[in-house]
């Protein structure tokens, strides 16, 4: 019997005008406390290499990402396999602090969807009460919301991507969703 | 539709995004309290035909609470603010009185 972890949809993908695929597993580790805190800002840094995100924004680089998700909430994204050497180090960094970091990559899923500027902005606008038009949502913004009946965040890490995080328990909805949203025929043409 | 800005995370969202809870500024009464005074916290609310006060939560959003004014028969919205006070702020106030001059609601006008 093997104890690997696989992800909720083992990679799922779909065609249709648009590409969607859940994206395997991913590292991800929510951080609470006081965002503004000398220390909490070192933490981040030393987790990702990247500044605390301003406002509804998230900073990427290559050792990973960081989103802002509520005026005390952020959400690391590292690769998976590293995540436990990350939040023992966000634990170290922040000790004496009033914070919570919780491991939470087993609890999510991510998606991507991926194809034309237009499409991928329609794919989302067709399931989430987001501006998706080019200059309101752009990459480098992190929006929470609701997609459908669950709920959902997205960013954009270029204008013709799109990526999502859901809990991994609606992991297989959020696929449905999308890929009714990117079948073949249904284009609207909202944004081309 | 109601549209809100959220005051926690910036975000202009519709309704669907939001949910509410229930009428603002409520004083609590718990334990030790007179039968009369739980009896009004837990069942007296008010329901006015026009400038209502509310909380909401950003539900599927940054998931925090505030406040928000509103009309409850044009769904107009005042205006939103933090949770964190027992009383609508005056310029919230001063923008009721612009559209709704003599406006009242409980011990507020
Ligand atoms: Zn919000």
């Amino acid at each position: 019997m093997s104890n690997a972890a696989v992800s909720a949809l083992n990679g799922a993908t779909v065609q249709g005008f648009a590409r969607v695929e859940e994206m395997g597993l991913q590292g991800m580790i929510t951080l609470r406390g006081d965002l503004a805190s000398a220390k909490v800002k070192n933490a981040v840094k030393e987790a990702t290499g990247q500044d605390v995100p301003a406002l509804r924004s998230l900073n990427t680089g290559d050792k990973g990402a960081v989103a802002w998700m509520s005026p005390d909430e952020l959400l690391i994204m590292v690769d998976y396999a590293g995540v436990t050497d990350t939040l023992a180090l966000i634990e170290a960094a922040l000790s004496g602090e009033h914070f919570l970091a919780v491991n939470v990559s087993d609890a999510r899923a991510m998606f991507r969807v991926s194809g034309s500027a237009a499409g991928v902005r329609e794919t989302l606008a067709k399931l989430c009460p987001v501006d998706m038009t080019p200059g309101a949502f752009e990459p480098g913004m992190f929006r929470r919301t609701r997609m459908a009946q669950i709920p959902a965040a997205i960013w954009m890490p270029d204008a013709e991507t799109v990526q999502i995080v859901c809990f991994r328990s609606v992991a297989e909805y959020t696929f449905n969703l999308l890929r009714d949203a990117v079948a073949e025929g249904g284009e609207v043409g909202l944004f081309s | 539709m109601l549209i809100l800005d959220c005051p926690c995370c910036g975000v202009r969202g519709e309704e669907t995004e939001f949910h509410s809870g229930g009428e603002a500024h409520l004083k609590r009464f718990g334990p030790g309290s007179s039968d009369d005074d739980f009896h009004g916290y837990l069942f007296e609310k008010v329901n006015p035909k026009g400038v209502h006060f509310e909380r909401w939560r950003h539900v599927n959003g940054c998931g925090k609470w505030f406040h928000a004014a509103r009309c409850t028969m044009t769904l107009e919205v005042f205006g939103t603010y933090s949770a964190q006070t027992l009383e609508p702020p005056q310029e919230i106030k001063d923008k009721i009185t612009a559209k709704r001059p003599g406006w009242s609601w409980r011990e507020f006008s």
